[in-house]
């Protein structure tokens, strides 16, 4: 054995980093998207819409393709979801849209919605072309606070309809999860900042990065100085493990792990164990190490305390970590750490088995060397941010509870994205959050619905 | 194994696949890889008269409407006819025709209209060796403007008229090739046969403008900044082609008038529907221009199997088998009704039935049933027009049933098997004499 611990930079030659962290998709190109467009069936009330949470017009989009449209298909995109370029980099359309396809029960497999919407979304930031404008100035001012994609979707929505905007964001860069949550394979070329370029361009919107909520200002400072508030908070914290981990190196957050990964300007100068563990079930599990073994990382583990089918991580995203050579083992929590000289050795295991609907250990345990653990056992909402406003923000399962306006129990809070109760965390699901706060502070401060009563 | 080998209007070739008048065709080249591939017969690109060869432009010569996958449903060219010496062409006829003695070599004529100019040429073909020759009477693009190809075959009078002429002057048998730039086929058809024609071909290409470049508005292909129509061939054409050959086969001032049937064909499926439809041999171009004279091996053995499996020995078994289900308008049976039946097993939701039947024809298919996602028919409302079928994205999943002794929910008529044509319905004005017999009589 080697001496502890193996965690250490440049396990790649130089050159060999560019094509590891590539396009996990190349994109099409014309002929190739044409040929992919001509296989949608151009459904009526097609299912790929139903399915999609931005209700994007997907069959008339790809008829955009076909025809030689493609920066026409992509504003049908970006009408109903501003973020719909990242979306078709990011978005789990196996488990949406292209499940919904009817090609599915045809021949077996979708049509690439995914990979024809970003071919059409590419289009149009190709073209620099701004498709949208400052919309006639309403004289009312909307606070947003985050610039994830709930923040930018709302802030860009509410700017075309002629509203002031000022986003807030704690962070030195906008972006949210889009600039800083995922694997970088699937955002290359530092898309995520050119979209919310591309969407700023708009007008009628200011960005003051740097500034959080709690911190820097107040809910009730908000409330004072907007007519309307969209809080696109995102999540604050990392759920524990729950075992101790002895104060050992080498154990970190999954979402610190990628968000290092996708500041870097270096890779070859970015840490990795040569043997690591990563603990949980998501895409977040998926992201870190599959993005770990690409840095060079010998062997990579997932463990996930049940089966394949309970994994958050779609089927796609599950076999894309076995073929990155990834391995994945079920039915296991960790139990405890071990660790010489103070930084980490191995993990011990408990496997797990479902008994009457509850996760039960067996008995057994199986010990993992590690260099490196990464833990990816979900992100939780932390009301302090909202200060002394929380006792009259209602929650719901520990996040911000709100209606289907995305209205909160608070008059003229408007909440969505992660930081909501019904957040299913992803990122097309907070543009839909966004979009429809949007219309419905419009609505509101348009008069055309009566402000609740405080 | 079945026979291939036919015998049209005199001419034998091994089988009934040949190679229609075009660039494929010009030279002894092209001949001599065409025969070792496999074509039972040629006809040669049109000859010209003795003098200065004609002249092409030197560019693009073709259109081509491309599928999305870039397979192309049609080509257009502006070729005209050969370009070559006639003395070399005439060489190289005769050369070729010793070396494949059991191929069929026709070869296509145009010289302008006056009989000296055909007397001229006639003999000089025939010392060839040739077995027929064909009457470019179809060529739409340049030559017409010259009062030759089209020109004439658009004159039933003329087509007549130089038929005759060929009759007179040579012991060859003369196919006529039609234009399908004219309202009625039948008419040339007829005047060809009045001349003594001892066969059409049919149909040349279709005046066409295969489409426009709108960065520089200008139709394509186009020669130095100027476009001019062309000829249409290729698979889009087939369906005005077999129309056009059943027409002929079916009416009576024709019928038996031996066709070589022409246009789109690519398959032997599709070269056994021109059969089927009265033509004794099928002429190919545009298959062959685009993916090579092997193509031909397909047509030979997919006809040999669908004829062992049908039970043809020989090719003459099936010429014109579905002329006699030719028939008019007017000789359709309106007691006849089906319905359309979505196999719910097969179907894959897409809902293109619905919209289809929704927007555009009889609101007869449902789109959602108890609140769900389900397409079926509304019997009551079904014309059984087969829109639905037609668009349905899957084989077999719609089906068109027949009413048999059953009550058609639509028009509440019980559908027993009865015959009524619009000649004896009641709703006709003119059906006075609805006794009269309900087909004219063979």
């Amino acid at each position: 054995m080697t001496s502890a611990p193996d965690i250490r930079s440049g396990r790649l030659a130089s050159g060999e980093y560019a094509e590891a962290f590539c396009d996990l998709h190349a994109p099409l190109d014309p002929h190739e998207a044409r040929v992919a467009a001509e296989r949608c069936l151009f459904c009526y009330d097609a299912p790929c819409v139903t399915a999609c949470p931005t209700s994007i017009d997907i069959p008339l989009f790809i008829k955009q393709i076909a025809t030689g449209n493609a920066r026409g298909a992509g504003k049908t995109i970006l009408d109903s979801n501003i973020l719909g370029g990242m979306c078709a980099r990011v978005c789990p359309t196996e488990t949406l849209c292209e499940q919904a396809c009817v090609r599915n029960e045809a021949e077996g497999e979708p049509v690439i919605i995914g990979q024809l919407q970003r071919h059409a979304t590419d289009a149009v930031m190709a073209s620099g072309r701004q498709l949208y404008k400052h919309g006639a100035p309403t004289g009312k001012r909307v606070a947003v606070v985050g610039a994830g994609p709930a923040g930018l979707s709302c802030a860009h929505k509410l700017a075309t309809l002629g509203h002031e905007v000022v986003v807030f964001e704690a962070r030195q860069k906008p972006g949210g999860l889009n600039e800083h949550g995922i694997a970088s394979y699937k955002s290359t070329n530092d898309f995520a900042q050119k979209e919310v370029d591309w969407i700023l361009g708009v007008g009628g919107i200011e960005l003051r990065c740097g500034q959080a909520l709690g911190r820097d200002f107040t809910l009730a400072d908000l409330r004072r100085d907007f007519d309307a508030v969209f809080l696109g908070l995102g999540l604050q914290a990392v759920n524990a493990l729950g075992i101790d981990d002895a104060g050992l190196s080498g154990i970190e957050d999954a979402v610190s792990f990628i968000e290092d990964l996708r500041q870097s300007k270096n890779l070859s100068t970015l840490p990795i164990g040569r043997r690591v563990v990563v603990v949980g079930g998501g895409m977040t599990a998926v992201d870190a190490a599959v993005q770990a073994k690409k840095l060079g990382a010998e062997e990579v583990t997932i463990v996930y305390r049940r089966g394949a089918e309970q994994m958050g991580a779609s089927r796609y995203e599950q076999e894309l970590a076995l073929t990155e050579g990834v391995v994945v083992r079920h039915w296991a929590r960790p139990l405890a750490v071990k660790g010489e000289s103070g930084a980490l050795r191995s993990v011990t295991f408990a496997t797990t088995a479902e008994k009457d609907g509850r996760l039960v250990d067996t008995g057994e345990t199986f010990d993992l060397p590690a260099d490196q653990l990464f833990k990816a056992i979900g992100q939780l909402f932390v009301p302090q941010v909202l200060e002394g406003s929380s006792d009259m923000l209602d929650l719901e399962a520990g996040r911000i509870a709100v209606d289907d306006e995305r209205r909160t129990s608070l008059s003229g809070v408007w909440a969505g994205g992660d930081c909501v109760a019904a957040g299913r965390d992803l990122t097309v699901v907070a543009v839909e959050d966004g979009k429809q706060a949007a219309l419905s502070i419009n609505s509101t401060l348009q008069g055309l619905v009566p402000m609740a009563a405080e | 194994m079945a026979d291939l080998s036919v015998n049209f209007c005199g001419i034998k070739s091994p089988n009934p696949f040949w190679l229609a008048s075009a660039p494929p065709t010009d030279k002894a080249y092209n001949i001599e890889r065409a025969f070792r591939a496999g074509w039972g017969g040629v006809v040669w690109k049109t000859l010209g008269e003795e003098g200065p060869p004609v002249v092409n432009v030197s560019g693009p010569r073709y259109g081509v409407v491309h599928g999305p996958d870039r397979r192309i449903s049609a080509f257009n060219n502006i070729e005209l006819i050969t370009d070559r010496p006639l003395e070399v062409n005439l060489q190289e006829i005769t050369e070729m025709k010793r070396r494949w003695p059991d191929r069929a070599i026709v070869v296509s004529l145009m010289v302008p209209c006056e009989e000296e100019a055909w007397k001229r040429i006639l003999p000089r073909v025939e010392a060839t060796g040739a077995d027929g020759i064909e009457l470019n009477f179809g060529c739409p693009h340049g030559m017409s403007e010259r009062g030759m190809g089209a020109a004439v075959g658009q004159v039933p009078e003329y087509v007549e008229m130089v038929t005759r002429w060929c009759k007179i002057h040579s012991r060859m048998p003369v196919i006529v090739k039609l234009t399908p730039n004219i309202s009625d086929i039948r008419k040339p058809a007829e005047a060809a046969k009045r001349g003594g024609a001892d066969a059409v071909s049919l149909i040349n290409t279709i005046n066409s403008i295969v489409g426009v470049d709108l960065e520089r508005m200008i139709p394509s292909p186009h020669t130095d900044g100027k476009a001019t129509h062309g000829g249409m061939c290729g698979p889009a054409v087939k369906p005005i082609a077999l129309n056009m050959v059943a027409e002929i086969a079916r009416s009576p001032a024709t019928r038996g008038l031996p066709i070589s049937g022409i246009g789109g064909i690519e398959t032997w499926r599709d070269a056994a529907e021109f059969i089927a439809l009265g033509s004794g041999t099928v002429q190919v171009c545009t298959a062959a221009m685009v993916y090579g004279f092997k193509i031909v091996q397909e047509m030979i053995t997919g006809l040999e199997a669908f004829m062992d499996e049908r039970g043809y020995a020989k090719v003459s078994d099936f010429v014109g088998a579905a002329v006699p289900n030719v028939t008019d308008w007017q000789y359709l049976n309106l007691n006849y009704a089906v319905k359309a039946k979505i196999d719910q097993d097969l179907c894959i939701k897409c809902g293109r039935c619905h919209v289809a039947c929704e927007d555009t024809s009889h609101q007869a298919i449902t789109h959602l049933v108890n609140g769900v996602r389900h397409f079926e028919v509304i019997d009551e409302e079904c014309v059984g027009c087969n829109l639905c079928a037609s668009v349905c994205p899957i084989e077999n999943c719609i089906t068109m049933e027949p009413l048999v002794n059953e009550v058609d929910l639509r028009t509440g008529r019980l559908v027993d098997g009865s015959y009524l044509n619009w000649t004896q319905h009641p709703n006709n004005p003119q059906s006075a004499k609805r006794l009269q017999p309900v087909e004219p009589a063979e």
